[in-house]
């Protein structure tokens, strides 16, 4: 009876491993808007490329996948907090974030782009020239750190936690320029009337990664080979295809 | 600086002395907006009162509408308006308000100018309002006409009834200058999130400057307490 019961127990034991494996339950985390990359259609669906590709992700890991709104100033406490289990809003690896949180490899990488009025005819690189300029940032990303550390006491750098906030103050004249990451200048500034890029952009860190708490190593590798596969076997392109006229894959 | 201090300065990451200067600089335009803020709002509020407690609906209506309006919507929506609605102005570029409007400390000042001085209108108000009848009456007796009422009767008693309500005031505009930070100031909560963003620790960061905001506010409440014992000196058992 008793080996009964261990044998019993041992086999519960087993499907119940399996089933997880297949009913991997995941939380991922989203910054809306951030167009192309998240934000929301006319209908109120969320879309754009990291949510396909998200989706294609899931499909690939097998897992059910639950899709989170969360404002980028709490991403990484949320993640370590357990409200989510990945972060796929367009957040770059750097050194000091992949001391909190694992990262994935890279799924793609954008530069940072110099976005300005018209009017604006200063050489970006000419420190003497950008002295004293006020320049838009979002705070906390890699752009933030490009301009603090090589034009920190030069121009006036003023940060923002949303990019429509930062959009605004280009519009209400505060700001002489922005620098920002490509794809949202692309989107917010360029179509506007009377904007431009007034600068050269520049290919920042290491790319963008799927970040996830430091723990979770098998689901690293798990990641890592799903997106491997939608980068080779056609998926990845296609998705990159509808929202970019340039490449990102990395 | 003593030794100690900047030997844990030194070994430590986020507490280094780049991150300290932010930190006071910070605490220095917190300190900056709240004052001035608090200073011209009771300027303007003392006057204001006075007004409300007229008795025509042409000059105290307009008061009991701004002080309305201005207490009745939250600080960050004013602010917001405040600050990206001077911006959408047409033609103000080419004014010389905008020299003064482009930087947001002017825009913030101006929010949370407006919005004290709404609530200290009424706080004033209240103490104004409240003054016994026996008082105003013996005054009268004396012969004393209005603005002489006003200045050694009402206004004094009035400032001894306000004085707790008003403390509070001022300890809550001290926090509520905290939404600053949205609009790229870089105040105290500014500093804080500038380096949590640059450090991923929202924990050391917040702590530290909620720590500041606690020492400020404990000095608020001493000069407070100080300047109780004095107006209500006569309220005080006299074995104290």
């Amino acid at each position: 009876m008793k080996k009964l019961i261990v044998a019993a127990s041992c086999a519960l034991a087993m499907i119940a491993g399996t089933a997880q494996a297949q009913d991997r339950n995941l939380r991922i985390a989203f910054d809306i808007p951030y167009e192309p990359f998240e934000y929301r259609d006319e209908n109120g669906e969320l879309t754009g490329f990291e949510v396909e590709l998200a989706t294609a992700m899931c499909e690939e890991l097998n897992a059910n996948c639950e899709f989170v709104i969360q404002a980028w100033d709490g991403m990484i406490p949320g993640l370590l907090a357990r409200k989510f289990d990945l972060i796929m809003s367009s957040m770059s690896i750097t050194p000091e974030r992949a001391e909190r949180v694992l990262f994935s490899e890279p799924y793609y990488i954008t530069p940072g782009g110099w976005f300005g009025p018209e009017s604006f005819n200063t050489d970006v690189t000419d420190m003497d020239a950008m002295k004293g300029k006020n320049i838009g940032v979002q705070r906390g990303t890699t752009m933030d750190t490009y301009v603090t550390e090589n034009m920190g006491g030069v121009v006036s750098i003023k940060r923002y936690t949303t990019a429509e906030d930062m959009v605004l103050d280009l519009e209400g004249q505060r700001l002489d320029a922005v620098f920002v990451d490509y794809p949202v200048g692309e989107q917010t500034i360029l179509n506007r009337e009377g904007y431009k890029e007034v600068g050269e952009s520049v290919k920042l860190g290491d790319g963008v990664g799927v970040a996830m708490r430091k723990r979770d190593t098998q689901l690293a590798e798990d990641i890592n080979a799903a997106l491997k596969k939608l980068k080779e076997d056609g998926t990845y392109d296609a998705i990159m295809e509808k929202y970019f006229s340039y490449d990102i894959k990395i | 600086m003593p030794d100690f201090i900047a030997e844990w300065l030194n070994t430590n990451d986020i507490f280094n002395a780049m991150t300290m200067m932010e930190y006071w600089d910070g605490m220095v335009t917190t300190v900056q907006l709240v004052f001035l803020s608090l200073v011209i709002g009771l300027v303007v509020a003392v006057p204001l009162a006075i007004l409300r407690t007229v008795r025509n609906p042409f000059v105290s209506g307009p008061i009991w509408l701004y002080a309305y309006l201005f207490r009745g919507t939250p600080l960050l929506i004013q602010l917001y308006i405040i600050y990206y609605g001077v911006a959408q102005i047409p033609g103000i570029h080419e004014t010389f308000w905008w020299t003064i409007f482009r930087e947001p400390f002017y825009p913030a000042l101006l929010a949370f100018t407006l919005n004290t001085a709404a609530y200290t209108t009424e706080i004033i108000r209240g103490a104004i309002v409240a003054t016994p009848n026996g008082e105003i009456e013996a005054a009268k007796a004396y012969g004393m006409n209005w603005l002489l009422r006003m200045r050694r009767i009402i206004l004094p008693n009035a400032a001894r009834r306000a004085v707790q309500a008003y403390s509070n005031e001022v300890i809550f505009m001290l926090h509520a200058s905290a939404i600053a930070s949205v609009v790229t100031i870089v105040d105290l909560t500014g500093a804080a999130r500038n380096i949590y963003s640059r450090f991923y620790a929202p924990f050391e960061a917040f702590i530290f400057v909620a720590l500041c905001y606690m020492a400020l506010t404990f000095m608020l409440v001493f000069v407070f307490r100080k300047l109780e014992n004095h107006l209500l000196r006569h309220q005080r058992p006299i074995n104290s």
